[in-house]
């Protein structure tokens, strides 16, 4: 593949999750098949019909300093320590690239709503006199990506996609966008999310949406197995730090993988269902792959959004039927991860990206008994190990309530 | 008297904003020297009234520039 100035590449990754404090324990884990779920044990949750988070393997008070940490919400906790983490890793600190020149482009799905809440209790209890003066700038939804920025001196624009689960992969093509416009020349894009709380636990677990499956938390998330009854609530952020090609390598710098192409839909079907046949998802799919410039037969290796929700892991296994085929390897992390909301379109791009890398495909945990549905049927899921495998070209897919689909492929550096 | 004043608001500074004890003394700007916001200053005027009784106005936290000055403050307002 040539090097053109359109090309753009990943350079640096961060991560903090249920698996792992950082990519590389979170990769390690991902492999080795563990789960990052588990039953909460708090008393506000005896009493709910959902009662299973994937909460992250690392405290965030280990990996921030604590007067930072008092005036971030935990979303933009998480979202800092990953931001660094790649920034640190892209060595583009280094680079002599001017601030004005660059970007940032962080997601979440909620925003700061453990702030929101926690200070609604302050109100109610104590007064409006006792509510923090750093409320506003704790939950505003544009929060996290305002906080990277500060936290790596971006001054070439900084922004906040929100579009529900697909808000990661929104940042990512966002931040692919940006530097085909020239408009920057280094962006550092992730997701973020930290909202384990009762309140939209409780909303989620109204909308029927969570897996109520309590006595086997490590069992309970299992995207495209017949015994599959909603996902599990995930904290967490990822981070990748973008650049062009042709500057990323007069600078010696590490590519990870190619970010080849990107594309985004709307289903116009309905604000929180899937279209029942993936239609939308199915387009983006196809939209990132003309971006790419590459035919459906390129495609080795789809990460698939797969919340193990009844609907929507059928409808997406439609769509990556359509637009794709039958002969890719197909993985659902989230059987490991939970699902991360806003930060999943990172995380999972990152373990897109890793498969390219280390030439091998993560398992789908708990995919004992495949659904009936004959697109689940027809594809090639992995399970039980990961596989080897040669892989040139990977598609990461991400949806949101809403209606929202992206489709992102990365190929090899 | 002033001594604990000087104590107690390098306990809140320390708490609030990351200031080494050793540093909170009255000459030191919050702005300037300490590094602290205004955000964090209206967090530091709470602190003050919880743990003093001394509500600072806000038109009055305005003109509280240095560690001094909010000593000043809190010894002339204290009951």
């Amino acid at each position: 593949m040539s090097t053109s100035d359109r090309d753009v590449v990943v350079t640096g990754l961060g991560a903090t999750t249920p698996l792992g404090g950082d990519v590389a324990s979170t990769w390690e884990a991902l492999l080795a098949g563990r789960s990052g779920i588990s039953r909460l044990t708090d008393d506000w949750a005896k009493e709910f019909p959902a009662q299973l988070v994937a909460a992250l393997a690392s405290d965030p008070a280990t990996q921030i300093d604590r007067v930072r940490a008092r005036r971030l919400d935990r979303s933009q906790q998480v979202a800092v320590i990953a931001a660094e983490q790649a920034w640190a890793e892209s060595g583009a600190a280094d680079a002599g690239v001017a601030p004005e020149r660059i970007a940032v482009v962080f997601g979440t799905g909620i925003g700061g709503a453990l702030t929101l809440l926690g200070q609604d209790d302050v109100l109610e209890q104590k007064g409006p006199k006792r509510v923090s003066p750093f409320t506003i700038p704790m939950l505003m939804p544009n929060g996290p990506a305002a906080a990277v920025g500060l936290a790596i001196g971006a001054r070439g624009g900084v922004h906040a996609p929100v579009s529900a689960c697909a808000s990661g992969a929104e940042a990512i093509r966002w931040g692919l966008d940006l530097l085909r416009f020239d408009r920057a020349d280094v962006v550092l894009v992730g997701g973020t999310e930290a909202c384990v709380h009762p309140l939209p636990m409780a909303g989620f677990a109204a909308m029927r949406a969570m897996s109520t499956r309590n006595d086997e938390p490590e069992r309970a998330s299992r995207p495209f197995d017949k015994g599959r009854d909603g996902f599990v609530l995930g904290e967490g952020s990822a981070a990748l730090v973008l650049e062009r090609a042709d500057s990323a390598a007069a600078r010696g710098a590490r590519v990870h993988a190619r970010l080849a192409g990107a594309g985004a839909t709307a289903d116009g079907y309905d604000l929180v269902a899937p279209h029942p046949e993936g239609e939308g998802a199915a387009r983006a799919i196809g939209a990132a792959l003309r971006d790419a410039g590459l035919s459906p037969s390129d495609i080795g290796h789809v990460n698939a959004h797969a919340t193990s929700t009844p609907v929507g892991d059928t409808a997406e296994a439609a769509a990556i039927r359509s637009a794709v085929g039958e002969h890719a390897l197909v993985s659902a992390t989230k059987s490991q991860t939970g699902h991360l909301l806003g930060a999943a379109g990172a995380l999972e791009s990152v373990f897109t990206i890793l498969a390219l890398r280390e030439q091998i495909v993560p398992a789908t945990a708990n995919l004992d008994d495949p659904d009936d549905d004959p697109a689940v049927q027809a594809l090639d899921i992995v399970r039980r190990e990961p596989r080897k495998a040669s892989l040139s070209a990977a598609v990461n897919d991400s949806f949101g309530f809403g209606g929202h689909n992206i489709a992102l492929v990365f190929t090899t550096a | 008297m002033s001594e604990d004043i000087q104590a107690g608001l390098a306990e809140i500074l320390e708490e609030v904003a990351g200031v080494a004890p050793a540093d909170a003394t009255p000459e030191k700007s919050f702005t300037e020297d300490l590094d602290v916001d205004s955000l964090s200053m209206v967090e530091i005027a709470t602190a003050v009234e919880d743990k003093f009784g001394v509500a600072i106005p806000d038109d009055e936290l305005g003109n509280i520039k240095t560690v001094g000055d909010a000593i000043s403050f809190i010894q002339k307002n204290q009951g």
